[in-house]
């Protein structure tokens, strides 16, 4: 399903919020909402599934107004996970993933099948965990069952407020492939809130920048981080060259490159470094300066040569010269 | 099984205490200076029913009234009201029930009523503080994910406000229902009968002996209703607090 925003204002008393916000998502997409706190990108997420209602402007979910749809009905088809979780402390796990089948009136087989199938998708045993108390989970267990349980009656939008937010970092990325696998999967329309540069460019497609309640720029990961304007300058950071360089494999890259004579090992005949194809330029960055090295040569993860990864090539892509 | 046998010690002093045989010569030992030691009027099993239904009644109206007003008062349109409920219940419980009792009795005459009311007006405010807190405190979260996933306003009351909020109302009514027999003594006053009356003619005839039979029945019916209060509050947990407090674990299992 497509969202929009259309010059989505929320006032709380003299202080806007939202001052403005106009944007669209198209099906399949997955937006990021990224800002400093206090932005409003929290505020503009929840008008979505009417948590928040617009003080004017409006938000249209596949062309039609939500204010137009009676709310329950509209949130029971928006999948919705906070940073908190929020599980429901005195259902077990299975009881909490079926929330939203059981408001929708699902026969009891229906839900019980469901609720395997999800706690499958997200990677905890249904056999270990259907029975589970949320108080006994781990965070990163929970928020896989809040994920679970916003996806339960497979809604075609999913809402998602900093859902990574409150666990540890290295559970955050596992948390993240995860969720990027999931969603390769499920195609579905998600907006997606964080404070969290990195993850934003990570998951979005499309990555909003907001700042005092208006919507700064929105672009695709690789073209913000070559975004002119000081706001985004300053939000990326110094750092953005890396950042853009994290976002390409070198498989993407390596496209690019002249591929080597067969049974050749680099100009030289010398045996470079090697890296493998599905490692970031970022990586490859790194280990070339720890080689004190300017090339790696590039091999697919089955072992196969696949060309040569020069500095030059890191160089036009850090700088936006070549495909981001 | 501790608070089992708790109820079981107070059951039998209640049951020592309706057979006449067995309480007189405890009477005559304590108390041999008093020239009759059973009360005569009624049996003491009367009144114990009698207190008993007064004060079960008077609770359920409190209960009734507290997790009503508490519950209305943490809706949205109830919360401008928040404060106000809160005062006058607060009131209520300053009044001392004989004064109620005194200020009733025109309107209501002698009997059942007026002592229902002083009752009532005294238990209110531990049940409706408990439902007030108890519902205040739920984590935001929780409610926040309820409406999200699309629970109604009724919904997100039954299925999750109530049910996390129980225990600590649960804990509102047994201290209201308890009060309510310590107070029922009061009852004599206004002519409604229950154990008030063993323990105002004792006083009135200067015969302790009555006065140790009405006090100890009624504060052993307490303690009883007490523990049986208890016992159900340790049913209204959810089950996970449960499983807490037995130390085994969901998952370890």
């Amino acid at each position: 399903m497509t969202l929009e925003w259309r010059n989505a204002s929320k006032a709380y008393g003299k202080k806007r919020a939202v001052n403005d916000f106009s944007l669209e998502v198209p099906k399949g997409e997955l937006l990021v909402l990224v800002g400093p706190s206090g932005c409003g990108k929290t505020t503009s997420l929840r008008m979505i599934n009417r948590l928040v209602d617009p003080s004017s402007g409006k938000i249209l979910v596949d062309g039609r107004d939500v204010s137009e749809i009676p709310v329950t009905e509209l949130r029971r088809h928006i999948g919705y996970v906070i940073q908190q979780v929020g599980l429901f402390p005195h259902m077990n796990v299975a009881e909490n993933i079926g929330a939203v089948p059981r408001l929708l009136k699902w026969n009891k087989v229906k839900i019980q099948a469901r609720v395997r199938e999800l706690l499958d998708l997200v990677g905890l045993p249904a056999d270990d965990y259907s029975e589970a108390w949320p108080a006994h989970l781990s965070g990163g267990e929970a928020q896989r069952v809040g994920v679970a349980r916003a996806l339960a009656a497979d809604p075609p939008i999913l809402l998602m407020d900093e859902p990574f937010g409150a666990v540890d970092p290295l559970t955050r990325e596992v948390l993240q492939r995860e969720f990027l696998r999931i969603r390769s999967t499920l195609k579905k329309t998600v907006v997606f809130v964080t404070h969290d540069l990195d993850e934003a460019i990570r998951l979005g497609d499309c990555i909003a920048v907001m700042n005092g309640g208006r919507l700064v720029a929105a672009a695709a990961p690789g073209e913000l981080l070559l975004n002119a304007n000081p706001f985004i300058r300053d939000f990326t950071g110094e750092d953005r060259a890396l950042r853009r360089l994290a976002r390409l494999s070198v498989g993407d890259t390596i496209g690019q490159t002249t591929p080597i004579a067969p049974g050749g090992y680099g100009d030289s005949g010398t045996p470079t470094g090697l890296i493998r194809t599905d490692a970031t330029l970022k990586e490859a960055l790194s280990l070339m300066l720890e080689a004190g090295e300017s090339s790696l040569n590039a091999v697919s993860p089955s072992g196969r040569h696949m060309g040569k990864l020069t500095m030059e090539n890191l160089l036009e892509n850090a700088a936006g010269i070549g495909v981001s | 099984m501790r608070r089992w046998i708790g109820l079981f010690v107070y059951l039998v002093v209640l049951v020592a205490f309706f057979i006449p045989s067995i309480l007189e010569p405890v009477l005559q030992f304590f108390f041999p200076g008093a020239n009759e030691w059973i009360f005569p009027r009624e049996s003491l099993i009367k009144l114990t029913t009698e207190h008993l239904l007064l004060s079960l009644l008077a609770g359920a109206v409190a209960a009734v009234i507290g997790m009503g007003l508490g519950i209305a008062a943490t809706r949205r349109a109830g919360r401008p009201f928040l404060t106000l409920i809160r005062d006058v219940s607060s009131l209520a419980q300053t009044m001392p029930p004989a004064a109620v009792l005194a200020l009733a009795i025109p309107f209501l005459g002698f009997g059942f009523k007026p002592v229902l009311l002083a009752l009532v007006c005294y238990s209110t405010l531990p049940v409706l503080n408990n439902t007030l807190a108890a519902i205040e405190n739920l984590p935001r979260p929780v409610l926040e994910a309820a409406r999200g996933i699309g629970m109604s306003r009724l919904q997100v009351l039954l299925q999750i406000e109530l049910p996390l909020a129980l225990p600590v109302i649960g804990t509102g009514i047994r201290i209201c229902v308890v009060i309510n027999v310590g107070t029922a003594t009061i009852g004599a006053l206004a002519g409604a009968g229950g154990l008030g009356s063993v323990i105002v003619a004792g006083l009135t005839r200067n015969n302790p002996a009555w006065v140790f039979q009405g006090a100890i029945a009624s504060a052993s019916l307490a303690l009883m209703l007490n523990s049986l209060l208890l016992a159900a509050e340790h049913g209204l947990q959810p089950a996970i607090l449960r499983n807490h407090i037995d130390g085994n674990s969901a998952l370890s299992a």
